[in-house]
C-alpha cells in the first residue's frame, strides 16, 4: 500500500531519524567514531547522581501520587456528600495548569515572598521563611499536585464501571468487605492503577519545568542534559540523552506489562449507587474535609489570577498585595512586543495541531485493519514520542536540523520558524493518534464497506462517512494536542528564538525582570484557553451506535 | 441458458486456515440462493468475496460473463445489506438511501424521485427526513434494503439478513422479503445459519462445512436425497443409527440392515454391505410394542408438539433416537420398541461408514 509506505516513511524520519542522530553524535568524535564520551559520562558522579535523581523522583512521585489520588476517587465515587457532583469535577481542575504555570503558581504561593509562606511569618513572627521551595521536596510538592489528577481520573473512571452485581454475588457467596475488595474490586482497578502509574512515572521522568525552577542544586537528567548543552559540551549532552532515552524505554517495558491485562467482560451491568453518608456528624466532616481540600488544590488558580491584578513593583513584603490593576493584561493586548507571544503561541500551537490530527487520521485509516500491511509499525512510531521525554526530542530536532544535508534527508531549521511547529507536533503525534485510533476502532468497518458497496470511492468514504463519524475523537485528539503545545516549555525552551518566542518562555523573562504581574496574566491567559480547550474537545460525546 | 453469476474454484485462506475451499457455483439470471452452514463454514467469507470485501487466493467470480474478481467493491454494482445494516448513523433515512445513486452521479429531482421510489419499495415512503436511531429494528432494516436496492445493483448480497429482528417479527419480515426479491427479479445470494430462512427464502440452498460445498439444489432436493451424513443431519430433524448392511431386500427393492441385532427392511440408494450409519428422520420411524423385528428402547423424553409428540428414545447400546408419534402412545421411562413406519418412506438413508 503505497499511501502505507509513505506515512511509514515520514514518522521513520520525523520519530526515529533524530534519535538514531542523537546515539550516533554520542558515540562520534572530530577523529571519527569513539567511546570517549559515553567513558566521561560513566565516570563522572554527577551524572550518575542525576540519573538516579531522576530515577527515585519519579518513583516518589507515583507514591505520592496514588496516595492522593486514590483516595480522592474511592471518596467522590462511593460516597454522596452535599456538593460532590462540583466537587469531583473541581478536584480535576490540576489538569488544566500548564506544568510551567503550574510551578509559576506554586512559586507565589509557596516561596520565599509566597502569600502562605509571608503569612506564617507574620503570624508565627518569623524573620526568615519558614522553609525553602527548593529541591527534590519541592520538586516532589508540584508533581503529586499535578499528577494525582491521574490516579484519581483513572480509578473513578474504573470504580465507575464495575458491575454492581458482580459485587452482590461476591456478597451472596459469602465474601466479606475486604475479601470483595481483594479479589473482586482490586482486580478491576488493576489496569485502571497500572495506566495511571505508568503514566506518572512517565511524565515525571520526563518533567522539566519543576527541575528547572525548583531544583537549585539539585539536578534531573532532564535538567542536566540541558545545563550541560549551555556549558557547550554538546558530545556529553548526547550521551545523557541517550542515557535518559534508555531509562524511559526500559521504564515502559518493564510497567507495561501493569495495564495490558485488561479485565474481560463486566462491561454491562450498572455500577453501583453511591452510598448516601447517613450520620450528619460524619456528612458534615467528611464534606468539611473535602472542601477544604477542594480549595487547597485550587490555590494555585486563585493566587495566580490574584497576581495577574498586582502592578509592577508594589507588592514587596504584604501577605497580600496592596494595590490591583488591570494593567497587565492591558500591556498583553497593546504592547506589540508583550502581545507578540500570545500570537506565536497560538500560530504554532494551531499549525502543530492541524498537522498532529491529519498524520493521526492518516494512521489510524491505514492502519485500522489488523491486517494492513505495516499497521504495526506505523502504530508503534506514532507511540514511540510518548515514551521519550521532550528534552530528548528537542535534543534529537536541534541535532538534525541544523545541518544542511538534503540528500540525508537533514535541513537547517534550527532558528528558523519551523523548528518549533515540528517538535510540537512531533510530541504531539502520540495522544492525538491515541485518541484518533480509538474513534476509528469504535467505529463499525460495515460502515466503510456498505460505503465502498454503495459506490463511494477512497476520498469520498473518508470525506461523507469517516470523518463526520470521527468529529468527537478529532476534536478530542485536536484539543489535547493543542492544549500541550500552546502551554510547551520544555522543547520551547532549547529551540525558541526571539522571533517565535512562545508564552511560556515570556512568563520565564517577565518572572526574571521580577515583573510578576504579566507572568502572571500570561499564565492566567494559558489556563484559560487550556480550560475552554479542553471543555471544547470533550463536549461532543461520540453517539450511540445507530 | 448460461448462468448469470458464476463463483469458479473460490479459494480464500487466513493465516494459514483455509476459509473458502475450491467452491463452485452458478446462478441464474434473478435466482435467490441461499448459503447454509454452522458458524465457521466459510459462507460469510464467500459473501465477502463476491462483494469485494476481500479477493480469492485462487477462482473467478463471473457476472454476466465478465470476470469481476480483482474489481473493487466501489466499482462493482453488488448491492449489500449487512448483518448489523451499517446504516450511516450521522445521515438520515433519505440521505443513507440517497448516498449510492449520488454515486452514480445521480442529482436533483431525479434523486429525490428514485429515493423515494426505493423507500416506497420497502413501505417506507415518506420517512426520508427521519434519523436512524428514531427507527425500530425493522424499520432499519428496510432502509438497509432500500439503501442496497436504489443504485440498481446487478447482485443483492444479504448477510443473515433476519437475526437481528425479534423472532415476532421475522416470519413476516421473511415472507415480505421474498416477495419483494421475487418482484424484482434480482439475483441474490443470502447467508445464513438458519434452516428455517435458507429454505424459506432459496430456490436453492448451498450448504457449506468447512470451506466446502457439501451440497447444492432445492431445499426438497437437499431433504429427500441428502448427499451425504452432514448434509442430512443440519437439514431437518434427524437420528443417526450405527447399522450393518446385510445386503439386498427378498423383493428387490430395499436392504436388509441389522440394527444392535434387530433386522430390518428399509429403502435407500444402493449401499455396499458392511457397516453404515442411517439417517432416520423421526415421522420414518413409529413405536411399536416388543416383538420380533422391533427395536428395544426405553422412553428418555417427550416433547409435545400438538396432534403428535416427538418422544426421545434410547436403544440398548445407548443411542439416542427419535420418533414421533399419537401425543399419548407412551410416557417417560416406559420400555418399548420402534420400527421403521413403512418401508417406502424416504426418510431413512444409509451412508457407508468411512474407513479410516
Amino acid at each position: 500500500m503505497p499511501a502505507a509506505a509513505a506515512l511509514l516513511l515520514l514518522l521513520a524520519w520525523l520519530v526515529v531519524y533524530p534519535l538514531v542522530l542523537v546515539l550516533l553524535e554520542g558515540v562520534h568524535g572530530p577523529g571519527g567514531w569513539t567511546l570517549e564520551h559515553v567513558r566521561g559520562f560513566l565516570a563522572r558522579p554527577t551524572e550518575w547522581r542525576a540519573l538516579w535523581a531522576s530515577l527515585w523522583i519519579s518513583v516518589a512521585s507515583v507514591v505520592l501520587s496514588a496516595a492522593i489520588g486514590i483516595p480522592l476517587a474511592v471518596l467522590f465515587a462511593r460516597y454522596e456528600l452535599p456538593g460532590s457532583r462540583v466537587l469531583g469535577g473541581l478536584v480535576a481542575l490540576p489538569a488544566v495548569l500548564p506544568p510551567l504555570v503550574g510551578v509559576i503558581a506554586f512559586l507565589f504561593l509557596y516561596g520565599e515572598t509566597g502569600f502562605v509562606s509571608l503569612l506564617l511569618m507574620r503570624l508565627l513572627r518569623l524573620r526568615e521563611p519558614p522553609w525553602r521551595l527548593e529541591g527534590a521536596g519541592a520538586i516532589l510538592l508540584v508533581h503529586a499536585y499535578s499528577m494525582y489528577v491521574y490516579f484519581y481520573l483513572f480509578v473513578r473512571a474504573g470504580l465507575a464501571s464495575i458491575d454492581g452485581a458482580q459485587l452482590e454475588a461476591a456478597a451472596s457467596l459469602g465474601a466479606g468487605r475486604w475479601r470483595t475488595i481483594r479479589r473482586v474490586v482490586l482486580p478491576h482497578l488493576s489496569p485502571a492503577l497500572g495506566g495511571a502509574a505508568l503514566l506518572t512515572f512517565m511524565t515525571s521522568l520526563a518533567s522539566f519545568s519543576a527541575p528547572y525552577i525548583f531544583g537549585g542544586g539539585f539536578r534531573v537528567m532532564t535538567t542536566q542534559i540541558v545545563f550541560t548543552r549551555l556549558n557547550g559540551d554538546n558530545e556529553l549532552a548526547m550521551v545523557e540523552t541517550v542515557s535518559l532515552t534508555l531509562l524511559a524505554l526500559a521504564a515502559l517495558l518493564l510497567l507495561r506489562g501493569t495495564d495490558a491485562r485488561g479485565v474481560a467482560g463486566g462491561r454491562k451491568g450498572v455500577a453501583p449507587a453511591p452510598v448516601a453518608v447517613r450520620r450528619p456528624a460524619v456528612r458534615f466532616l467528611l464534606a468539611g474535609l473535602a472542601w477544604l481540600l477542594v480549595a487547597v488544590l485550587l490555590l494555585p488558580h486563585l493566587t495566580l489570577v490574584l497576581v495577574s491584578f498586582v502592578p509592577l513593583g508594589t507588592w514587596t513584603t504584604e501577605p497580600l498585595p496592596p494595590a490591583y490593576t488591570l494593567g497587565n493584561y492591558l500591556t498583553l493586548v497593546r504592547d506589540p512586543v508583550r502581545a507578540r507571544p500570545l500570537v506565536n503561541s497560538l500560530w504554532l500551537a494551531t499549525v502543530a495541531t492541524l498537522s498532529a490530527v491529519a498524520i493521526g487520521l492518516a494512521g489510524a485509516v491505514l492502519t485500522r485493519r489488523r491486517r494492513a500491511p505495516l499497521g504495526r509499525l506505523i502504530q508503534g512510531l506514532l507511540a514511540l514520542p510518548w515514551a521519550v521525554p521532550g528534552t530528548v526530542f528537542a535534543i534529537a530536532l536541534a541535532t538534525a536540523f541544523s545541518v544542511h544535508a538534503p540528500w540525508a534527508g537533514r535541513f537547517i531549521l534550527v532558528g528558523t520558524l519551523w523548528i518549533l511547529p515540528l517538535a510540537y507536533l512531533v510530541r504531539n503525534l502520540p495522544i492525538t493518534s491515541r485518541a484518533i485510533l480509538s474513534g476509528v476502532r469504535a467505529l463499525d468497518p460495515a460502515l466503510d464497506e456498505a460505503a465502498g458497496s454503495l459506490g463511494a470511492g477512497r476520498w469520498r468514504t473518508l470525506r461523507r462517512v469517516t470523518i463526520p463519524l470521527l468529529r468527537p475523537a478529532l476534536l478530542a485528539g485536536a484539543s489535547l494536542a493543542f492544549v500541550t503545545a500552546f502551554g510547551d516549555f520544555v522543547t520551547s525552551i532549547m529551540l525558541y528564538t526571539y522571533d517565535t518566542r512562545p508564552v511560556s518562555l515570556e512568563i520565564l523573562s517577565s518572572l526574571r525582570q521580577a515583573d510578576v504581574g504579566v507572568a502572571a496574566a500570561y499564565g492566567v491567559v494559558l489556563m484559560v484557553v487550556s480550560a475552554a480547550v479542553f471543555t471544547l474537545g470533550a463536549s461532543e460525546r461520540v453517539r450511540p451506535p445507530g | 441458458m448460461t448462468p448469470f453469476l458464476r463463483l469458479e474454484d473460490l479459494i480464500k485462506r487466513f493465516d494459514g486456515t483455509v476459509a473458502v475451499d475450491r467452491l463452485s457455483l452458478a446462478l441464474e439470471r434473478g435466482e435467490m440462493l441461499a448459503l447454509l452452514g454452522p458458524s465457521g463454514s466459510g459462507k460469510t467469507t464467500t459473501l465477502r468475496l463476491l462483494a469485494g470485501f476481500e479477493s480469492p487466493d485462487e477462482g473467478r467470480v463471473l457476472v454476466d460473463g465478465e470476470d469481476v474478481t480483482r474489481v473493487p467493491p466501489v466499482a462493482r454494482r453488488f448491492g449489500m445489506v449487512f448483518q448489523h445494516y451499517a446504516l450511516f448513523p450521522h445521515l438520515d433515512v433519505g440521505e443513507n438511501v440517497a448516498f449510492g445513486l449520488e454515486s452514480l452521479g445521480v442529482r436533483g429531482s431525479e434523486l429525490e424521485r428514485r429515493v423515494a421510489a426505493a423507500l416506497a419499495l420497502v413501505d417506507l415512503a415518506g420517512y426520508q427526513h427521519r434519523r436512524i436511531e428514531q427507527l425500530s429494528g425493522g424499520q432499519q432494516q428496510r432502509v438497509a434494503l432500500a439503501r442496497a436496492l436504489a443504485p440498481e445493483p446487478r447482485v443483492l448480497l444479504l448477510d443473515e439478513p433476519l437475526s437481528n429482528l425479534d423472532p415476532s417479527l421475522r416470519e413476516r419480515t421473511r415472507r415480505e422479503l421474498r416477495e419483494l426479491i421475487r418482484r424484482l427479479g434480482i439475483t441474490t445470494v443470502l447467508v445464513t445459519h438458519e434452516q428455517d430462512e435458507a429454505f424459506d427464502l432459496g430456490d436453492r440452498v448451498a450448504v457449506l462445512r468447512h470451506g466446502r460445498l457439501e451440497q447444492v439444489g432445492t431445499p426438497d432436493e437437499l431433504y429427500a436425497e441428502p448427499a451425504n451424513l452432514f448434509v442430512g443431519g443440519f437439514v431437518g430433524r434427524s437420528s443417526v443409527l450405527p447399522v450393518m448392511v446385510l445386503g439386498p431386500a427378498a423383493d428387490g427393492t430395499g436392504f436388509r440392515v441389522a440394527v444392535e441385532g434387530v433386522e430390518w427392511e428399509v429403502d435407500g440408494r444402493p449401499t455396499p454391505t458392511g457397516p453404515a450409519e442411517m439417517l432416520v428422520r423421526p415421522e420414518s420411524l413409529r413405536l411399536a410394542p416388543p416383538g420380533p423385528g422391533v427395536l428395544p428402547v426405553t422412553v428418555m423424553a417427550r416433547r409435545f408438539t400438538g396432534p403428535t409428540a416427538l418422544y426421545t428414545v434410547a436403544t440398548a447400546a445407548g443411542v439416542a433416537v427419535e420418533v414421533a408419534g399419537p401425543a399419548q402412545a407412551a410416557s417417560v421411562g416406559d420400555r418399548t420398541g420402534v420400527v421403521p413406519s413403512r418401508r417406502a418412506g424416504g426418510g431413512i438413508h444409509l451412508f457407508p461408514t468411512r474407513t479410516r
